[in-house]
């Protein structure tokens, strides 16, 4: 029997990297549900397994055994180009080191993934992406290149490249790596927008305070998943912008 | 993905990348330059000796004395000698298929008008020389058989003569008399301008006198002939008259049937097979030269594109998690080689051409630009820009998306 709300099934999946003759366990035996418009946020210690299970899950990488359905369809016995096209329409990525496109603009930038989109009409093509560049608080910047951009704003433009073709789940592996716990919030704060708007998001993060403004958290460690809880006082991204303007309007008057 | 969106793809990363794009074009750009200009100036030399050598009159037959099959080019010719007037008479008297005979004595010698001299060729012949050879007068006539046998003292010269001994080409010289080896000789005609030839030799630097005149008044021995100048009756034919003249001579010569010739006989079509093998060797030496630097401006775009395969191995990722297809990487990438290899090419194809024409106007040098060239040359380096471009892109294409994203 399948929950028609479960959106990603994998089961026993293993993941061993080979580099010449010795052999890294990455992951052993994973198996985990995830219902449509959750939060999840992925922790663990370094080197535990996080983004190898966030890049099978983002059908960037395949595991060495294991199942993974997506949409009660099986996903490992699909093409390369199936992938893509799966990648391009219902997944988004948000990477720690941003990985946006060097000497092109945010505009640009965010269109990339319509052009590999064809049931898109290219005369739509700046709409959408100047609607995804608003939607992350960057419409006054879209012909910015990214040597322009701060560390946040091209978070934000990989966010809104993300969104773009209105994906279902968004994987996030550690989007606040590099960022100040400020603009973090603020990266929060679009998540929880999203999440609130029913796309399903994935995040891998190191921070503790982070993971409180995701629905659940898991976490790993060698290769397992040791724990797997809903989060009890999840924590609001925009009051706690709130309170941090706060915080600083009354040291900046006293 | 759509196509236009391909083109769309591939122009903007053309852009984004305008120093990379400009190097790989410059590659190609020096390429196919050097190997139109260099197969420019080899056809071009090429064409020339060709024509130089027809101008010496298709059907002609020349006559040296001495055996030297080697080379093709009668070697130290004035050394032997074997021919003598009677035998040119007696090719004349019984040669069916020759047409016209002359012997042709030539020395260099002094020439002296008033208080001006100079240095020039002077050749000894009948006038069928100067039928063999078509050469025209411009002014005045040519001479006599009479003045031939009588060895009279008269002369035809050459425009650069005229402009040497009277200050102006245009002077008309008939009628005046120099001195040549302090004997002095009447201007009775002025060649019509023949200009140079391949090898750079002055064509007009010239004095023609009578055979007789040369040979008794200016020649040391008086015995023998630097050469027989002769032509077949028709095309078809100079072969036939080859061996016409070889009998008679042979003959004339009493040399037994075991011994060798004491004479060679060549035929203009022979020298300008020689004279086309070695400008054949010039162009594939040219060639091979415009070939190396094809491979370096190929070697050079491997650099660069080598140097720049992490950064593009890491687009390819990025472009690949956001849903690029194997399929659309790899025609962007050919996009980019073909539209680089293109631009880069017609560039190519105009330097080169303007290269060689630069050549031809300051170096002198004849040059012929062949279409065959051009699109060899183009193909080539297309062929080059296009793998370059392909190879590194095809190999990324083929990662996994996550590992050409960590490629380092
Ligand atoms: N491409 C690879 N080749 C070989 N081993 C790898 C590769 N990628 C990861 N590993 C190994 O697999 C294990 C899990 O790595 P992974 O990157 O998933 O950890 P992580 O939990 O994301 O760590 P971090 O928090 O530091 O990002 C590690 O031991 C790592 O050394
Ligand atoms: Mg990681």
């Amino acid at each position: 029997m399948k929950n028609p709300e479960n959106l990603i099934t994998v089961k026993n999946l293993v993941k061993t990297y080979k580099t010449g003759t010795t052999e890294v366990p990455a992951l052993s035996d994973v198996s985990l549900t995830i219902d449509k418009g959750e939060f999840l946020a992925i922790m663990g210690a370094s080197g535990s397994g996080k983004s190898t299970f966030m890049n099978i899950l983002g059908c960037l990488d395949n595991p060495t055994a294991g199942t993974y359905t997506m949409e009660g369809i099986d996903v490992l016995g699909r093409s390369r180009d199936e992938l893509a096209e799966l990648r391009n329409r219902k997944l988004g990525f948000v990477f720690q080191s941003f990985n946006i496109l060097p000497r092109t603009s945010a505009l640009e930038n965010v269109e990339l993934p319509l052009l590999y989109n064809n049931t898109i009409s290219p005369k739509d093509y700046g709409d959408k992406a100047l609607d995804a560049l608003k939607s992350v608080g960057l419409g006054d910047r879209v012909n910015a290149m990214p040597n322009e951009l701060s560390g946040g704003q091209q978070q934000r433009v990989a966010i809104a490249r993300s969104l773009v073709n209105d994906p279902i789940v968004i994987m996030a592996d550690e989007p606040t790596g590099n960022l100040d716990s400020r603009t973090s919030y603020e990266i929060m704060q679009i998540f929880q927008k999203l999440n609130d708007a029913g796309i399903t998001i994935v995040m891998v993060t190191h921070e503790p305070d982070i993971a409180q403004f995701a629905k659940t958290n898991i976490v790993f460690k060698d290769g397992k998943i040791i724990a797997n809880e809903a989060v009890k006082e999840r924590k609001n991204a925009t009051e706690e912008l709130k309170l941090i303007a706060q915080l600083s309007e009354e040291k900046s008057t006293t | 993905m759509r196509t236009f969106n391909l083109f769309k793809v591939a122009f903007r990363s053309l852009m984004r990348n305008k120093l990379r794009s400009f190097l790989i074009m410059l590659g190609i750009i020096i390429g196919v330059a050097s190997v139109i200009a260099m197969l420019a100036i080899g056809e071009g030399s090429n064409q020339n000796i060709k024509a130089s050598i027809a101008s010496l009159g298709t059907n002609s037959i020349m006559v040296y004395p001495g055996n030297n099959m080697s080379g093709g080019v009668s070697q130290g010719a004035a050394s032997n000698k074997t021919l003598r007037i009677e035998d040119v008479d007696a090719i004349k008297a019984n040669c069916d298929l020759v047409n016209f005979v002359s012997p042709v004595d030539q020395k260099r010698a002094q020439v002296i008008y008033g208080s001006q001299n100079w240095n020039t060729t002077i050749l000894g012949v009948t006038n069928d020389y100067l039928a063999i050879r078509s050469l025209t007068i411009a002014q005045g006539s040519t001479f006599t058989v009479n003045e031939d046998r009588t060895a009279a003292k008269v002369c035809l010269v050459g425009l650069t003569v005229v402009l040497n001994l009277f200050g102006d080409e245009n002077y008309n010289p008939i009628g005046e008399t120099i001195r040549i080896n302090s004997i002095p000789v009447k201007i009775i005609g002025v060649l019509t301008k023949m200009g140079q030839n391949t090898f750079g030799q002055d064509q007009d630097d010239i004095i023609i006198a009578p055979f007789s005149t040369v040979q008794k008044r200016m020649m040391s021995s008086s015995m023998y002939i630097n050469s027989i100048l002769a032509s077949g009756k028709s095309e078809g034919q100079v072969v036939d008259a080859v061996d016409e003249i070889s009998i008679l001579l042979r003959e004339k010569h009493k040399i037994a049937p075991s011994d060798d010739n004491d004479f060679t006989v060549r035929t203009q079509s022979e020298i300008s097979t020689v004279f086309g093998t070695i400008s054949k060797v010039m162009t594939i030496l040219l060639a091979s030269i415009a070939g190396i630097s094809l491979l370096v401006g190929g070697i050079g775009i491997m650099n660069i594109m080598l140097v720049s395969v992490t950064e593009r191995t890491h687009e390819i990722g990025i472009r690949m998690a956001i849903g690029a297809k194997g399929k659309d990487i790899l025609t962007q990438f050919m996009i980019e080689s073909i539209v680089i290899s293109f631009v880069g090419g017609i560039f190519g194809i105009v330097l080169g051409i303007v290269a060689s024409q630069l050549v031809a106007k300051f170096g002198g040098w004849p040059v012929v630009i062949t279409i065959s060239s051009v699109l060899l040359s183009f193909l080539f380096s297309s062929a080059i820009g296009l793998f370059f471009g392909w190879y590194p892109a095809r190999k990324a294409a083929a990662l996994n998306p996550i590992d050409a994203l960590r490629y380092e």
